[in-house]
Formats: C-alpha cells, sequence, structure tokens
C-alpha cells in the first residue's frame, strides 16, 4: 500500500485496523463459517461510521474523501480488510453507492444514505456464466423500456451478498449499449439463490431476473448509454479487489516470514537454508510488485489518467496469477499445517484465491491488455 | 554561458530545455548494448559523437551539473540534473561517457581520490576527452568481487599489476580504468586489496574483445602483464581498497538514478524488451487467444518492473527501505525480461528458429531467446540479488563466509581462470 499515506489516509487506515483487530480476530472468522449472511449488521454499521462506505460518494450527497482521490482512500480500507481476511461487502457497496451518487445517474439519494449509515447493503449484479467480466458488451441480459417502466430478463452471477442487499444495481443491455438499474430486494421476478464460495465469509449467489419491471426512474445513468460508467464501475473493483489482495499476500507473507525463523527442522531454523532464503526473495519482489502496480492503478483510476484502464488490467493479472503464486508458496513453507482449518493461512489463501477468479481473470485481462495496446497503436 | 549562483531551477530548467532543443539531435537511449553485432566503425563514430556532445554540454555549463566547481562541475543540487534529465527527454545524450565515467568512476574519485587526481582527470572526464571503465571483475570470479586475484606488488615508488579483468564494456574505446587488485596475499579476502587507476592504452595492457554468442563485441577482457603504475595513481589506503570497494558498488548500484550522470527522464523506464505485439502481427498469430494472453503477459511484466522500480526507488529516497532494496528491482527485471525473450520466441513460432530477411520483428526473437539469461547474470546475479533481498532485506541468516579470517592465499579458488 502507499508508501507516503497524507496523515488523514493514515488515520482513515488506523481507525479501521484498531476497529477489526478488535472485534475481527481469526477465530471469530473463523466462526463465520457457519453465518448465513458472514457479517453481522452492527459490524457492517460501526464500519460504516468509520468511512467504509462513503469515499466514492461526493460530500453534496453525505459522503467525503479524506484526500481529493476518495478510490486510493478506500484502497487503504481495502488493505486492511485483506490483512485480517475480514468479511462484509465493501466492494460491492462501495461501487454502488458510487454509481449512484455519480454526475447524471438520477437522484437515488435516500438508497445512498441507507449505504452510508450501513443500515442497508446492495450490491452490483454484473456478471454473468460464460462471459468474461473483461467484455460487458457481451453480456445477455437485456433491459428494454416498455412506457414508463423498465423491464429486465437475465441472469447474474455470481453475485456478492445479493441475498444480504436492499437493493441490486443490475447492468444489462439495451440494443448494442449498456443500462444500469436499480432493483429493490422483492421485487416481482426477482430471485436470488445461493451458491458456494472458497472464501469462508463473503456469501455469493445467482440472480434470476424474469420480466422483472421497475419504474424508468429506477434507471441509474441513461438507458442504453451507461458504457463509460460501467467500464469505470468495473476498473474501481478491479483495483479493490487487488488492494485486497496484497493486504492478503502481505498477511501471508510476513507470518511465512516469521515462521521460517521460528520452525527448525535439522537442527536449523528453516530461515537459514538458501533454497528457502531465495523463495522469500522472490516472493518479496512479487509482494513489492503487486503493492505498487496497485497503488499505480489507483492514483490512475482516481486521477483519470490515460493509462488508467491498462494498470488495472495489469494490476489484476499480476496480483492474480502472483498472489495466488505467493500464498502457495507460503503453503508450501508451512507444510502441512498450511492447510489445516485452526491455521490462519487458508484465510488468507482463500481470500487471494477469491479475487483471482472474480472481476476477470489473469487470463481474461492480458487478452484486454492485449486489445488496449492494439487500439493504442492503431490510435 | 555560464551558470550564476543565483540561478533558479525554473529559470536553469527553460535554459536548459532552450538549449537542448537547439543543440542536440532527436533520438533516445537506442544504444545497440548486446542487441546484436555492431559495425565497429559505426560504433567508433557514436563515440565520438559522443564526446562532442559532452563537450558541447560542458561549453554549457550542462555537464557536472552535481560535481564540485574546482573539479569543472557545476556545484547544483540533485534537482537540477533532474531538470535537464527532463530536459534531455527524447533527444541523444552521451550515454557511454555516463556510466561507467562518471559514476561509479569519477564518484570514487571524488570521495578517495587525492587533489592532484581529482584535478587532473574529472575535468577531462566532464569535457569528454576521458572515458573510463570499471576493471573490476575477473573470469575466476564472476560475481564474488572481492576474490580478486588481479595482483599489484610493490617496486620502490610504483607498483607491478599482473593479472586479468573481464566483462568491461566498451574498453576497446576507452582511455582509462579503476582497478581492483589484491596487494597482500597473507590478509583475509576483504582486507588485501587496493584500488588504482590506470590509462587503458599502454604497453603490458592487452584489451582483448570478447565476441559474444550472438556477434556483440562490446565486452571485453584485459591481460595486464607487468603494468607499471606510480604510487600517486593509488586511490584510497594500501590494502584498505575494500573500504573504497563498497562505496564503488554503492554507485554502481546507483546506475543512472546517480545525480551523477545526464539521462533522459523516463527511458529507464522505457521497454527495452521485444516487442511482443510486433512479433505476433509478423508471425501473423494476433487471432490466436493464447498468443493474446502471451502479448499480454510480457506487458504486465514490463509495466509491473517499472511501477516497482518506482516504488522502491521513492522508499530508498525516503529512507523507508534501505539501498539494498535495489535488489528486488534487480531480480525482477532479470527474471521477467527473461521471460519476455521466452514469450517472445513462443509467439513467433518456427520462424523464431528459422527466419527469411522479410519476417520482421520475428527474425530478432531466436538470438535474443539465446541470449535470455544475460538479463540474470549481468551487474551481479540473480541469485546474488536473492541473497542480498534475503539477507539484507529480509533479515534472514547470512551464508556461512568460508575462509573468513584465513590468508586469502589459503582460501579456496576456482582451479583455472578462463584462458
Amino acid at each position: 500500500m502507499l508508501l507516503e499515506p497524507l496523515p488523514d489516509q493514515e488515520s482513515l487506515r488506523d481507525t479501521t485496523a484498531k476497529y477489526l483487530a478488535d472485534v475481527m480476530s481469526s477465530e471469530q472468522v473463523r466462526r463465520l463459517r457457519d453465518d448465513a449472511a458472514g457479517f453481522a449488521p452492527g459490524y457492517w454499521r460501526q464500519g460504516a461510521e468509520l468511512g467504509w462506505t462513503s469515499l466514492l460518494v461526493g460530500e453534496a450527497q453525505g459522503g467525503g474523501s479524506v484526500s481529493e482521490h476518495g478510490l486510493v482512500d478506500l484502497t487503504l480500507i481495502a488493505h486492511e480488510f485483506g490483512l485480517r481476511a475480514a468479511p462484509g461487502p465493501l466492494l460491492p457497496a462501495n461501487i454502488v453507492a458510487g454509481a449512484l451518487s455519480a454526475e447524471g445517474a438520477g437522484d437515488h439519494s435516500e438508497v445512498v444514505a441507507g449505504l452510508l449509515s450501513g443500515a442497508s447493503v446492495a450490491s452490483w449484479a454484473y456478471a454473468e456464466e460464460a462471459v468474461a467480466a473483461t467484455e460487458p458488451a457481451a453480456m445477455a441480459c437485456q433491459v428494454r423500456a416498455e412506457g414508463d417502466e423498465l423491464v429486465i430478463d437475465g441472469v447474474k452471477r455470481p453475485v456478492e451478498a445479493a441475498a444480504q442487499s436492499d437493493h441490486l444495481l443490475v447492468t444489462g443491455r439495451t440494443g448494442d449499449g449498456l443500462t444500469q438499474v436499480l432493483v429493490a430486494a422483492g421485487t416481482p421476478g426477482l430471485s436470488v439463490e445461493a451458491m458456494h464460495s472458497v472464501d469462508l465469509t463473503r456469501r455469493f449467489a445467482r440472480v434470476e431476473l424474469r420480466g422483472v419491471r421497475v419504474p424508468s426512474s429506477a434507471a441509474v445513468g441513461s438507458v442504453g448509454g451507461a458504457g463509460a460508467q460501467v467500464e469505470r464501475q468495473f476498473e474501481q473493483a478491479v483495483v479493490l479487489a487487488c488492494a485486497e489482495a496484497v493486504g492478503a499476500m502481505q498477511a501471508a507473507f510476513d507470518m511465512t516470514l516469521a515462521w521460517t525463523f521460528d520452525r527448525y527442522s535439522f537442527g536449523r531454523p528453516l530461515a537459514s537454508y538458501q533454497a528457502l532464503k531465495h523463495r522469500c526473495a522472490d516472493m518479496k519482489s512479487w509482494l513489492e510488485g503487486a503493492h505498487a502496480v496497485t497503488d499505480a492503478a489507483a492514483r490512475a483510476l482516481a486521477t483519470a489518467a490515460p493509462d488508467a484502464a491498462e494498470l488495472a488490467s495489469v494490476a489484476k493479472s499480476f496480483v492474480g496469477d502472483y498472489g495466488a503464486e505467493l500464498l502457495q508458496d507460503c503453503v508450501q513453507m508451512h507444510g502441512g499445517v498450511g492447510v489445516t482449518f485452526d491455521h490462519d493461512l487458508h484465510l488468507y489463501l482463500r481470500r487471494v484465491s477469491l479475487q483471482r477468479a472474480l472481476w476477470g481473470t489473469p487470463a481474461e485481462h492480458k487478452r484486454r491488455i492485449t486489445t488496449l495496446l492494439e487500439q493504442r497503436g492503431d490510435a | 554561458m555560464a551558470t550564476t549562483e543565483a540561478e533558479d531551477l525554473d529559470d536553469f530548467r527553460e535554459r536548459a530545455r532552450k538549449w537542448v532543443t537547439a543543440n542536440l539531435r532527436p533520438g533516445g537511449a537506442e544504444r545497440a548494448g548486446l542487441r546484436g553485432s555492431t559495425d565497429e566503425e559505426a560504433e567508433l563514430a557514436a563515440v565520438a559523437r559522443e564526446r562532442e556532445v559532452q563537450r558541447a554540454m560542458f561549453d554549457a555549463g550542462f555537464a557536472g551539473i552535481c560535481f564540485p566547481k574546482e573539479y569543472g562541475g557545476q556545484g547544483l543540487p540533485p534537482a537540477y540534473q533532474g531538470a535537464f534529465n527532463e530536459a534531455l527527454a527524447g533527444y541523444e545524450y552521451p550515454g557511454r561517457l555516463q556510466v561507467p565515467t562518471l559514476s561509479p568512476c569519477a564518484a570514487v574519485l571524488l570521495e578517495f581520490g587525492t587533489e592532484e587526481q581529482k584535478r587532473q582527470h574529472i575535468p577531462a572526464m566532464l569535457k569528454g576527452e576521458e572515458l573510463w571503465m570499471q576493471l573490476l571483475s575477473e573470469p575466476g570470479g564472476g560475481s564474488d568481487v572481492a576474490g580478486a586475484t588481479t595482483t599489484a606488488m610493490r617496486d620502490g615508488e610504483e607498483w607491478i599489476l599482473n593479472g586479468s579483468k573481464i566483462w568491461t564494456t566498451g574498453a576497446w574505446w576507452s582511455d582509462w580504468g579503476l582497478c581492483l587488485t589484491r596487494t597482500n596475499w597473507d590478509l583475509p579476502k576483504h582486507r588485501g586489496l587496493t584500488v588504482f587507476i590506470l590509462p587503458l592504452r599502454q604497453p603490458g595492457l592487452d584489451v582483448h574483445r570478447i565476441e559474444m554468442l550472438n556477434g556483440s563485441r562490446e565486452f571485453c577482457q584485459e591481460f595486464l602483464s607487468d603494468v607499471r603504475v606510480p604510487d600517486t595513481d593509488r586511490v584510497g589506503d594500501v590494502d584498505d581498497g575494500w573500504t573504497v570497494g563498497t562505496r564503488w558498488m554503492f554507485h554502481e548500484r546507483m546506475l543512472y538514478n546517480s545525480p551523477l550522470v545526464s539521462f533522459p527522464a523516463g527511458a529507464g523506464n522505457a521497454a527495452g524488451g521485444p516487442d511482443l505485439l510486433g512479433i505476433a502481427r509478423s508471425a501473423g498469430v494476433l487471432g490466436d487467444v493464447a498468443m493474446r494472453e502471451r502479448v499480454g503477459e510480457g506487458r504486465v511484466l514490463d509495466v509491473v518492473g517499472n511501477c516497482l522500480q518506482d516504488r522502491v526507488g521513492a522508499a530508498v529516497r525516503s529512507r523507508q527501505m534501505s539501498d539494498q532494496a535495489a535488489a528486488i528491482v534487480r531480480l525482477f527485471k532479470g527474471i521477467s525480461a527473461a521471460r519476455t525473450r521466452t514469450l517472445g520466441y513462443e509467439i513467433a513460432g518456427a520462424a523464431g528458429g528459422v527466419w527469411a530477411d522479410g519476417d520482421g520483428a520475428s527474425a530478432d526473437a531466436g538470438v535474443d531467446f539465446l541470449m535470455r539469461q544475460t538479463a540474470c547474470i549481468g551487474g551481479g546475479t540473480t541469485e546474488m540479488a536473492r541473497n542480498v533481498i534475503s539477507e539484507r532485506v529480509l533479515g534472514m541468516p547470512r551464508e556461512p563466509a568460508v575462509g573468513r579470517d584465513l590468508p586469502y592465499r589459503d582460501v579456496p579458488r576456482s582451479a583455472t581462470s578462463r584462458r
């Protein structure tokens, strides 16, 4: 994460770090395995008071960042979540809060207020089965206008915290363009079916929309013209997923390095074996690379730099590939204990593996990078 | 045009920009390096041009921006060198005169040289009159620099040098060298070393150009047979060469980040690797999803390497990381450069191994692949970088040092030297 955070960023990070240290021990994370929601409403409301959902929302709407770049601030929170493999719908709640309060999104202030206070939760129904997350134009979900209503048909999966959400931001196609619609839980035609996940506390669902009707005012942005906003949300999600994964990488690496000093084998600490020292050096280079590229991507996106799209994909591809390798190497250095339920390592292995699979796999992002390179050459 | 003490940074920047635009040719950091064979005459012409450019920089007050005035420099803070580097972006620059001449060689003289040595050589370096090389690595040594066996024996007011140095880039067109020698075999390894300076064109010093497998002949090996060096050309104290050597290698690690050298801003981040998109296009495989992923992977490694370099650079400057953390960048860039060459070879397909004259970017992929490991060898191997990271950055136990306290003559060494 940021080498030189501003004082306000530091205090934002510290309050979250302290809160999570108080309430979210690894034992508590393990206990939440059997919790249907994966997090308690009170936990989330208190977190919201610390700013967990306000950073992508403008001050006029009750939000506010601590620096001028809310996404960069939010990566600090995501990093803390990674460091503790913390539960809660941090990523989708923020993406939706940001989308609903963006310029031209329409008036959704009541929903935004609920997200800001933590009283309600919302999620983004974006991904679809057999469609690369990097290619939203290929999605199948349809949104069509009928009089002063919008009608939605499609299946979205996986949708994080869908069963715990009061609202879903559904992205679908209208002709060749994209449309985003806010759908309240319980709307007729909407069904939510729980899925399974490698993560212990993050819950996901398959969301089916069959002739779901909402008033036109439920549109977020223009009907058929939301492509740019969808891309922006997607890249924000990518950066937040990376920031969380980097936190988990850091925690696993620190834990493993300490283990190599403490664990003796054949009369000497593991840390004294050159074969293992060299692997720790490799891991350190991946870890610092993951920090570096994630911070660069967050900054680029927050400042709308021309290389933001590429950096987001570079980060996601790198953190996905090397984050997972780092975690598996940490397991290898721990030996059998590293894959036992009582050890903490798997909490991070789970989180990093989850984030590798969501928001575009490393392979999908590599293809996207090549397309961006070609476009740059053509320009 | 003289620089006044009062010139402020913005004025300096503006003057630098105007001067560069008016006097230098558009170009960049296009050094052929190890990439393929270079034409000897073209190389000598390029060296001559760089001497001219360096001289022009000197005359305009842009050489040695951070060197003391008494040795021909400008005596300005590093921000001025940074401003000049920004002005240089996109223009030719005298790269062969920066590293290793100004850093580490001139940097070492500034720290350890006698007044006379500094006055004789540093202005000449800044004017482009003296090109320097590092006579550091030895054929029997590899990364173990302190294990030097090139010997200097005292003879009155002179020293007699015998031995061999290797991996000097361009010694055949250079003028002077900074040389690490062993002056006492009865002391432990790090305590019997001494540093000298010596002209490269003199009797007893034979410069041999090494042909690399790709035809490049930039690297040299030097054979020293009874080369006589006056004691006044000794740098630092007798048998205290490792004190000099430690700082020498610090300056070497700084490379183009040193405030003592001019280097176009951003050129260090320019992708020096193969153009994977170009290879894919020339091989006609851009429609293949697997090949598109390889192109993307190469780009990922390039971009992350640059971000990492920026991060570690910033952390070292703000002292959040020790300067040993530079090894993290060295390791990452070495491994990723090797990987991108493998990617290039895979993307090129059969044309990587067998090509025709018109095959475009694919035609370089094969020889680049053969030279792949140079990225993990030169400037300290990636294995050395892993040792530095694990021991100096992560604090893991040091490797046992064999014979740390033995006289160096009793420490086991390679049985034979190269050649």
